[in-house]
């Protein structure tokens, strides 16, 4: 994840995307997305975001047998309520950096707003940060990485698509 | 059959413990000795002093939690059982570090693997550090003394193959490998030590130590976090202890105060943890050496395809190892590293494989014939890997600073190449090396090609650790350590620190039993001066 000295260093990327993209046409806007109450953490402008963005990440499609999308969202933001406030901050500092739409399409290179993203989109986005030439895009790959997989394979419903279960002998006789 | 509570049990007998999430005032305490943790150093050293008829104060900033709460569950236990949810980073996040965050700290969800400290470790600290009396034979009986009381003991039962592929790749290489002694006593074999052992067949503080000196009249507080230590004016003996109670969640303070007072502070809240008391604490240390020298035995990893099922998920996790690699080099030469084998459940795997999308998708899906090995680079003994250091964020939690050097670099890239050999050698269908650039290969030849072209560059390789070590080195004199021998602070008196921070390089080996021997020689040293004075 990033941190606020990462953030100021490549703020000045930003910076410099911001004013390139001045002369441009400015990237579409954010559209409010009815009926998304706030999580705990996870404000309902950041669900759009991580819902455009886990099926791309996970290349599974939520629902069915495997886990929703709806409890994947919630397993993200139980993700980050369990860190320590100072990295939760710099969560925010992360989704409120995607959320900007100047910043989504010059930092992102995402086009649309989140919740009309395709996962092509979405993958693309994610290819572009995983390898990307400053450690900030790389550190917010690895943030998005690590929370969208722990909500998906925290969850019991994502396990017998891996072949995974827990010892039953031992199950069993658990108080 | 079902299986025994030892801390419901305790509870019932008596056992004087407060929750910090239940404070409703401030709370002030005294007694002759604070322990500031209670993990390895903190639980060895509360029951040794309880034991001697002292009275202790066990304070811990993680929650009470026992057996019936260790459910083989990871989205429970990484947020209950460890620091940052186990999502621990250093400051370029480069590496991530797993260290406990409860009653037992990180032996609650170690893997139970336990050597003595390697003798050329402890030759090095004598011959070059100074540290002339820790003698192989002066340690001894501290080490028979650990194994004694924690039920140490060679493991009998058959390795599950994720280790046993280890070991038939060694072997087909002529690599010198062996089978790893354990701390428990009646384990079934799960493999969820990680987790908190469900059975308490693993010999960890939380049921060996700390119900012994909690029987012995000690007193726990929980979820309680120590800030810092307030000094005499000359800056030579510490007066007060103070802590903050934390709410159920465990991440934020309530307000509730606690101060304590005590003859002897003993620090024990582990590598970063002690260092960051220390810090904070802004106590005498002319040569600022408090939180420098931080090692973590970084860790990289190779996963492997076999045909037949592996299953890493179920068996003891740790039992073959080989320490070729360590000896190929002087000890301060080119960094040698120890091959072990991790377990792999499905949240932690996820997180760890590289990739996103199909790709990650599908590697996920061959979890059961996955096979894992891993490195860890024994870090501190050669001069480009002096380790990192401990600073302070803006609300005064630690954090590592372990920029990863060229040294250490080469290292992971040799490790890499190891483990891809062996685990050809072992009947790997293909190996992939943790790294984002990374493809599976299906040839040692290709994997050769590949990892010699890597780019080492901080987040793209994997790196992890599990065994933080250092910040509060021991020295012969203060010029060269923030302690003694014996853990004593060498400008506060009073104040003694019994943990693994206090190890001036990484120890080569898994470090727990290194950290129970000290803390026991540690422990009886500060009895004696408390009887003398
Ligand atoms: C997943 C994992 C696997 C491991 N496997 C092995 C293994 O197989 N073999 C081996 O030898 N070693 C292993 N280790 C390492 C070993 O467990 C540690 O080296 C050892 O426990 C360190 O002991 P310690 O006393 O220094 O710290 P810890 O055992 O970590 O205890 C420190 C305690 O202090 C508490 N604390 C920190 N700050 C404060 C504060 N400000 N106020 C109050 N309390 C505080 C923490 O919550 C923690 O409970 C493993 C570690 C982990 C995390
Ligand atoms: S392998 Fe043994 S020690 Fe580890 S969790 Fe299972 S029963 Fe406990």
């Amino acid at each position: 994840m990033l941190t606020r000295r990462q953030l100021i260093k490549t703020g000045a990327v930003g910076a410099v995307a911001l004013v390139a993209a001045a002369y441009l046409a400015g990237p579409a806007e954010e559209r409010t997305v009815l009926g998304a109450q706030p999580l705990g953490f996870l404000t309902s402008h950041d669900m759009p975001i991580v819902r455009a963005i886990a099926p791309a990440m996970l290349g599974l499609a939520p629902g069915g047998a495997n886990p929703s999308l709806d409890e994947l969202v919630a397993g993200v933001d139980k993700a980050i309520l369990a860190l320590p406030i100072a990295v939760q901050q710099e969560v925010r500092e992360l989704f409120d950096l995607l959320q900007n739409r100047w910043l989504r399409r010059w930092l992102a290179g995402v086009h649309s707003p989140w919740a009309d993203v395709r996962p092509d989109e979405a993958a693309a986005f994610l290819a572009r940060w995983q390898d990307g030439a400053f450690v900030l895009l790389r550190t917010g790959y690895q943030a998005l990485h690590k929370l969208i997989n722990a909500a998906w394979y925290g969850n019991p419903k994502s396990w017998a698509g891996i072949g995974y279960q827990q010892p039953a002998r031992v199950m069993e006789v658990l108080p | 059959m079902s299986i025994v509570d030892p801390i419901a049990e305790g509870l019932a007998r008596g056992w004087k413990v407060t929750d910090g999430a239940t404070l409703t005032g401030d709370l002030s305490l005294s007694a002759d000795v604070v322990i500031v943790g209670s993990g390895a150093g903190g639980g060895m050293t509360a029951e040794r002093l309880a034991k001697a008829g002292l009275s202790v104060i066990l304070v811990e900033e993680g929650a009470l939690r026992s057996s019936r709460d260790f459910r083989l569950d990871e989205a429970k236990a990484y947020p209950e059982l460890y620091q940052e949810a186990a999502n621990r980073q250093t400051a370029d996040k480069g590496i991530t570090i797993l260290q406990g965050r409860t009653v037992g700290g990180s032996t609650v969800v170690n893997w139970t693997s336990s050597f003595r400290t390697p003798p050329e470790t402890l030759a090095y600290w004598r011959d070059w550090l100074g540290l002339k009396d820790l003698t192989d034979a002066a340690l001894a009986p501290w080490f028979e003394l650990a194994e004694q009381r924690l039920s140490v003991s060679d493991w009998q039962i058959e390795p599950n193959p994720n280790n046993s592929l280890l070991g038939k790749g060694c072997e087909a290489l002529g690599i010198s490998h062996g089978r790893v002694r354990r701390n428990v006593k009646g384990c079934w074999n799960l493999g969820y030590c990680g987790m908190g052992c469900p059975t308490n067949a693993k010999q960890s503080m939380l049921v060996t130590t700390i119900p012994d000196a909690l029987d012995a009249s000690a007193r726990l507080l929980t979820r309680v976090r120590v800030e810092r230590l307030l000094t005499s004016e000359d800056g030579s003996r510490v007066e007060l202890v103070g802590a903050v109670a934390l709410d159920a969640t465990g991440i934020r303070p309530t307000g509730r105060m606690v101060t304590l007072r005590a003859k002897e502070i003993v620090l024990s809240a582990g590598a970063i943890g002690t260092p960051a008391i220390l810090l904070r604490s802004q106590l005498k240390d002319p040569l600022r050496l408090t939180g420098t020298r931080t090692f973590l035995h970084p860790v990289c990893l190779s996963g492997a395809q076999f045909a037949e099922r592996v299953e890493p998920f179920n068996g003891a996790p740790q039992t073959v190892y080989s320490d070729h690699f360590l000896r190929v080099d002087a000890i301060d030469g080119a960094v040698g590293y120890k091959l072990e084998v991790p377990p792999v459940h499905p949240m932690l795997a996820a997180v760890t494989l590289c990739g996103f999308g199909q790709r990650h998708a599908e590697l996920m899906q061959t979890l059961p014939n996955m096979q894992v090995t891993l490195a860890l680079l024994r870090d501190g003994f050669n001069p480009g890997s002096m380790g990192g250091k401990v600073v302070l964020r803006d609300d005064g939690t630690p954090v590592l600073d372990y920029p990863i050097s060229d040294t250490l670099w080469d290292g992971i890239r040799r490790a890499w190449l190891t483990m891809a050999e062996v685990q050809f050698a072992a009947g790997a269908q293909s190996v992939l090396t943790m790294h984002e650039l990374a493809r599976p290969v299906k040839s040692w030849a290709e994997a050769k090609r590949q990892i010699n072209n890597l780019p080492l560059k901080p987040v793209l390789a994997r790196v992890v650790s599990a065994h933080v070590m250092g910040g509060a080195a021991m020295g012969p004199d203060e010029q060269s350590g923030v302690v003694n021998a014996f853990g004593q602070h060498w400008q506060v008196k009073n104040l003694t620190v019994i943990d693994g921070s206090v190890f001036p390089t990484s120890i080569g080996a898994n470090p727990q039993l290194s950290v129970y021997a000290f803390a026991l020689r540690a422990a009886d040293a500060l009895q004696k001066r408390m009887a003398g004075g």
